[in-house]
């Protein structure tokens, strides 16, 4: 289109504040070569099991293509429900307290706009995933990065989060299991974060998307079944994780009914409801998924341990990630800033990966490696960064 | 060790050093494991799953049911074992229901593995009737589907 005008100045500033993502660039030189192995892709590399694609596949020939109630299926709701009573032994009510969404993007987005007045801070430990700064100023809130630390495996602690507080404070945006370290809270850690957030009454937005994705013997503690954390929790989850379901777009978020009532009424002039072909493949993914989804994390366990031998033996400093689906080493030692790594690996080596500097500046100094690919493509990825590290240390 | 069997099951030829970074045990722990399985039979052998229709031959595979009358103390073992030794019997398995023995015969013809049947199979004492039904295309073996279109769709780099 031949353009006239600039028509930059006439956008939302807001929308104008956010940089553009720190991937994209990649993706650019990626997608022109033909051999390339990618860590680089944050979602599972299985299919959707085929039962549940077949559920669906059911459902269009049975007609299901209207819009459903604006919460959701009452039967995904109730089976949502009953999973989190089973495992966590929460009490959601599926009438008044969950709202099946557009994936957790959605979630997210309308769970800021529902309690975010302008100038509202939210804290985000960083790294942290991609969205959780943009959907928080889109809100009218203001991010406040609250660094982790490697050598506390980037959990966040009570004292880091209080050097941030002011009287404007309102959230807590915690994400774990974390995109892009892989590190998990412990009870113990999320029982300090519990107690600090009910000390400053603030609202816990917990994005659990990888909570079915631990391994080894730490669990994963769900926040709001914490004492008294259920009623100041909104929590987010969905499919596309642990049912490798990311296309389908489908999530979910719980909570106290006001806040479940007003992200509803955002969610019902906005989005309407989830589509309908992607509820009934829920429904099955909840009845009858739980062996497929326990295959797919005994395979992840097997590749993490094999990537974290891998970099482990290259020299490259990690930690042994707990949950998710990424290692993020530390390149520091290679004298490389993590764009340049990133790149230069890239073009030398035919391996894509992500910068830390994409998930906050105190990712600055690693890359995300995502272990969601064949243990055939990850040893050969291996083999070529250990190849890159004996041509290119500065 | 139940890990490490599925793994050999799904990959026989992944390198020891892997299999122990995968399993989180020293490669001398794995291959000792390994000696192990193999000594109590609980690995039987290794073998390659292989397209033959794809690699040019044309065999035939016909699945036999069998009946037959069983003997006193042995049941139907004797003759299974009669049966089993045969080395175009690729597969034996003593069944309920309607026929005894389920045979996967492999052979180069139809007329080849017919000829098998009704002289060597069918004539055995103790054998009183055989079906048998030809394979004409094989979808899944042990799990493997055998024309695997799906491939990677995602995109390379996302967050």
């Amino acid at each position: 289109m031949e353009k006239k005008n600039d028509w930059n100045d006439r956008l939302s500033p807001g929308v104008r504040s956010i940089a553009p993502s720190g991937i994209r660039k990649f993706f650019d030189i990626a997608a022109q070569m033909d051999d390339v192995i990618s860590l680089g892709v944050g979602e599972p590399d299985f299919v959707t099991p085929w039962s549940i694609r077949e559920s669906c596949v059911y459902g269009l020939e049975q007609g299901y293509t209207s819009y459903t109630a604006n919460r959701g299926l009452l039967e995904l709701r109730e089976e949502i429900a009953r999973r989190y009573h089973q495992v966590y032994q929460t009490d959601y009510d599926p009438q008044t307290d969950i709202l099946v969404t557009v994936g957790v993007s959605e979630a997210l987005d309308i769970a800021m706009r529902a309690i975010l007045s302008p100038g509202d801070e939210v804290l985000i430990p960083e790294p942290c995933y991609v969205s959780y700064q943009a959907c928080t100023i889109l809100a009218g809130g203001v991010p406040i990065a609250v660094p982790a630390k490697i050598e506390k495996e980037f959990r966040i602690t009570p004292e880091e989060l209080e050097q941030h507080i002011t009287p404007r404070t309102k959230v807590l945006l915690i994400g774990y299991p974390n995109n892009p370290t892989g590190a998990i809270m412990t009870r113990k850690d999320l029982l300090a974060i519990a107690d600090f957030a009910e000390k400053h009454d603030l609202i816990v937005i917990s994005d659990e998307i990888y909570g079915d994705l631990t391994y080894g013997e730490e669990e994963h503690v769900c926040f709001s079944s914490l004492p008294n954390m259920q009623e100041r929790t909104i929590l987010l989850n969905g499919f596309s994780k642990a049912y490798a379901m990311t296309g389908w777009r489908i999530g979910y978020a719980l909570g106290n009914p006001d806040i479940i009532a007003a992200m509803t009424k955002i969610h019902q002039y906005t989005m309407l409801c989830a589509p309908i072909t992607a509820q009934i493949a829920a429904v099955e993914a909840l009845r009858h998924g739980e062996k497929y989804m326990k295959n797919m994390v005994s395979e992840y366990d097997r590749r993490r341990r094999l990537i974290y031998d891998g970099l482990t033996k290259m020299g490259l400093e990690c930690f042994e990630p707990k949950g998710a689906f990424y290692i993020f080493p530390s390149i520091a030692s290679t004298g490389y800033t993590s764009n340049e790594f990133a790149e230069a690996l890239l073009k030398a080596e035919h391996v894509a990966l992500v910068p830390g500097s994409a998930f906050g500046s105190c990712g600055e100094g690693h890359v995300r490696c995502s272990y969601a690919t064949s243990i055939d493509k990850i040893s050969e990825a291996l083999n070529r960064m250990e190849n890159f590290l004996r041509n290119h240390r500065r | 060790m139940r890990e490490l069997l599925e793994l050999l099951e799904h990959d026989a030829r992944r390198p020891v050093s892997e299999l122990a970074s995968m399993l989180h045990r020293s490669e001398y722990e794995v291959e000792r494991d390994i000696k192990e399985l193999e000594k109590n039979k609980i690995i039987l052998s290794y073998n390659t799953l292989i397209n033959w229709e794809k690699f040019g031959d044309d065999t035939v595979t016909a699945v036999i049911e069998i009946n037959l009358t069983p003997q006193r103390e042995v049941g139907f073992d004797a003759i299974a074992e009669r049966i089993y030794r045969f080395e175009e019997v690729r597969t034996v398995y003593l069944m309920s229901g309607s026929f005894d023995l389920m045979v996967i015969i492999e052979g180069k013809s139809l007329k080849d593995v017919a000829n098998f049947v009704a002289k060597r199979l069918s004539t055995i004492d103790g054998v009183t009737a055989t079906r048998s039904h030809f394979m004409l295309k094989p979808y899944k073996k042990d799990g493997i589907i055998i024309d695997n279109e799906e491939r990677d769709r995602r995109l390379v780099v996302t967050p």
